[in-house]
């Protein structure tokens, strides 16, 4: 690309801007768009929602569900418990009210829910209802194009929000094969992109580098646009590890769950109730025996049934398929041989954990006229499918409710705003060789960064407070080589952009690390200079970018009833 | 952990560039299908089911223990048949129903 030949510009206009059309985006759209047929819609999705972000693959069971006999205060004291008294109570609340709701309307589009003689749906535990979930996003694209005010924007990549004083007017961005950028002004905006995968070297760092569990493609963008714009977040610290099958990081849940497979280290040992039932104590169980010599570790399947063998087959293929194909190659199905598992590198998801923007009870961000919902939102764990299409109800309730009282923003402003964003990427469109250091180069180094000084799988999730300065001081020298970088095609672009953003994630993450000085969910990270739990941070560790650094401060714990904002 | 597309077999549609959720798949100057880089597939298979033509196929990487076995679906219906190819064996198929949800 050269002076004379700048990308195209265009400049659209909507009411409702969603980033992201994942679960909470798409749903955010229907929500809106049901409730306010003359309201402008947009979705600026970097894929394409009919197969985008966590769900890609399919899904086999919602994880999130009011069962029978069950209670929305059920469900919140067991994500209390599991993430050890650190979520927003009025989140997760709100967000469980929406659980039965919302599946229900899932079923009403297509979606295969099992259910009983009497018909009614069969659970899987206490939360859980079974579901063939394949194909779980194109039927929620479907849905989307069932509605005239919704525009969808495949294949663009968003980068930043247009902001002024504290207000978000739109965002910015470009086409991830198409040279062309786009200035977006919305009178409301809600972020609903993904959680950040790629932070930490993982699990299969060489040609399966990208066989994780969580998608690769989620790279932290909505995190990264928050931080820069002066949004408040929560929780970083709270990384998320999954505990998957070895090499395909395939979940392990449908099988401990589905054919009742206990946990057992290198002796035969059952080793789960030692650690506790958590998440982050399954997590920890498995590192900590294969830390202290005693793994590998398995799902001991061996024995059961070949009706169980087919079944849990089947089941992989609609969510996991490397799992079935691992079992067919091998020559031996799970009824001869235990499931390996292990854990995975950490990621940031809210989905999961708490990781996100700090949000009020109905979902606005601190920033004005920017709302969350979904992975990037935090304070609400255990949302699983459920739950982010709850959020985004709620989301689109909140604004449908605001933005007659948001004024659209001056068109002279917009493109004033989004030109230094263009300028931008017309520098990084560029022939020029990239010596010494490529994006995959930097990336690489990131990655090796966040494993042995942030804790990583390197060091079974361990760090201490001279390790965490050693990984801030890494990443700022990376910070600025990527500041440097260019690329000669739009692919190259969406990649420089990605690191831009996971950087800046790992920023945020070494500081929330650095603050929180105790251990309190030790399968997913270990503070060796603090290793038991405090009474002194049973609050949130948030953080801020104030005038050119990053402001870290606790908050005490909200429990029930609205919060809001109080600046 | 990736796929392969069948240069001979893929007729250019661009339905497989068009919902791989990481942008992954580039154009030929012909029209032909590619994978931009191998290394950097999820493995979510949604290419797979997208094509019609069979011309795309799954392995799991020497990495992570595959054995250079093949995985391939094909559509009629509500029913998706997973074929999987191993280096001298029949291939095995296992078909999964739509209309039936996963029992775990």
């Amino acid at each position: 690309m050269s002076l004379f030949n700048p990308m195209e510009r265009k400049y659209l206009t909507t009411d409702l801007l969603i980033i992201g059309g994942g679960t909470a985006g798409c749903y955010a759209a229907i929500t809106a768009a049901r409730q306010a047929r003359d309201l402008r819609i947009l979705i600026a999705e970097k894929a394409n929602i009919k197969r985008s972000g966590c769900l890609a693959a399919g899904v086999n069971a919602l994880n999130a569900y009011i069962t029978e006999g069950q209670t929305v205060r059920d469900y919140l004291e067991f994500v209390r418990w599991d993430a050890e008294k650190i979520i927003r109570d009025d989140l997760v609340l709100s967000m469980a009210e929406g659980f039965n709701e919302t599946a229900a309307d899932l079923e009403r589009m297509g979606l295969v829910i099992l259910k009983d003689e009497r018909g009614k749906y069969v659970t899987r535990g206490r939360q859980n209802i079974k579901i063939n979930g394949e194909n779980i996003k194109p039927l929620l694209a479907a849905e989307v194009g069932r509605y005239g005010n919704i525009e969808v924007l495949n294949h663009v990549n968003i980068t930043d929000y247009l902001t002024a004083e504290g207000r978000v007017f739109g965002a910015v961005g470009f086409g991830v094969e198409e040279e062309i950028e786009y200035g977006i002004s919305a009178r409301a905006v809600l972020i609903a992109t993904g959680g950040a995968a790629g932070l930490y070297r993982p699990n299969n760092p060489g040609f399966s580098r990208h066989k994780m569990w969580y998608p690769p493609f989620n790279t932290g963008a909505g995190y990264a646009m928050g931080i820069r714009a002066g949004a408040e977040m929560t929780s970083f610290e709270m990384r998320f590890v999954a505990q998957r099958c070895k090499d395909t990081i395939a979940p392990t849940g449908t099988i401990a769950l589905g054919v009742g497979a206990r946990e057992v280290n290198a002796r035969g040992e059952i080793y789960e109730k030692q650690y506790g039932l958590s998440t982050s104590g399954r997590a920890y169980g498995t590192t900590n025996e294969t830390y202290e010599g005693r793994g590998p570790c398995y799902l001991r399947t061996k024995g059961i049934t070949s009706e169980q063998d087919e079944e849990l087959l089947r089941a992989y293929l609609n969510m996991a398929p490397a799992q079935t194909l691992k079992w067919i190659e091998s020559g031996r199905l799970p009824s001869e041989q235990n499931v390996e598992i292990e854990g995975t590198e950490p990621y940031i998801v809210g989905g999961h954990t708490g990781s996100g923007y700090w949000v009020d009870t109905r979902r606005r961000t601190t920033l004005a006229n920017l709302y969350a919902a979904g992975d990037v939102s935090g304070g609400a764990p255990k949302k699983f499918v459920t739950g982010a299409l709850a959020e985004g109800a709620i989301a689109a309730e909140t604004i449908l409710s605001d933005i007659k009282n948001i004024p659209p923003a001056e068109e002279a402003v917009v493109r004033a705003r989004a030109e230094k964003v263009f300028l931008d990427y017309e520098r990084r469109l560029s022939d020029a060789p990239q010596e010494p250091y490529d994006v995959f180069a930097i990336e690489e180094a990131m990655q090796k960064v966040m494993d042995e000084y942030a804790g990583g799988i390197k060091t079974a999730y361990r760090y201490n407070a001279g390790q965490l300065a050693l990984a801030d001081s890494s990443i700022d020298r990376l910070i600025v080589l990527a500041e440097g970088l260019t690329g000669p095609d739009m692919d190259t672009l969406v990649h420089i952009y990605e690191l831009r953003e996971r950087l800046t994630v790992c920023k945020v993450l070494i500081a929330h690390l650095c603050a929180r000085k105790e251990t309190r969910w030790p399968g997913f990270a270990v503070h060796t200079d603090h290793p038991q739990l405090s009474g002194d941070y049973e609050c949130y560790v948030n953080s801020k970018w104030l005038d050119g650094h990053l402001e870290v401060f606790t908050r005490p714990l909200v429990r029930e009833g609205a919060y809001e904002h109080t600046y | 952990m990736s796929i392969h597309i069948d240069r001979d077999k893929c007729i250019r549609c661009g339905a497989c560039r068009e919902i791989c959720p990481g942008n992954l798949i580039g154009r030929t100057t012909d029209g032909t299908a590619y994978l931009r880089h191998p290394e950097e597939c999820w493995g979510c298979a949604s290419c797979l089911k997208e094509c019609r033509h069979e011309a795309i196929f799954y392995f799991l990487g020497a990495d992570i223990g595959g054995q250079g076995s093949r995985m391939q679906t094909n559509r009629e219906g509500d029913l998706t048949h997973w074929i999987i190819s191993s280096p001298g064996r029949e291939p095995f198929t296992i078909t999964v129903d739509r209309r039936e949800s996963n029992k775990y």
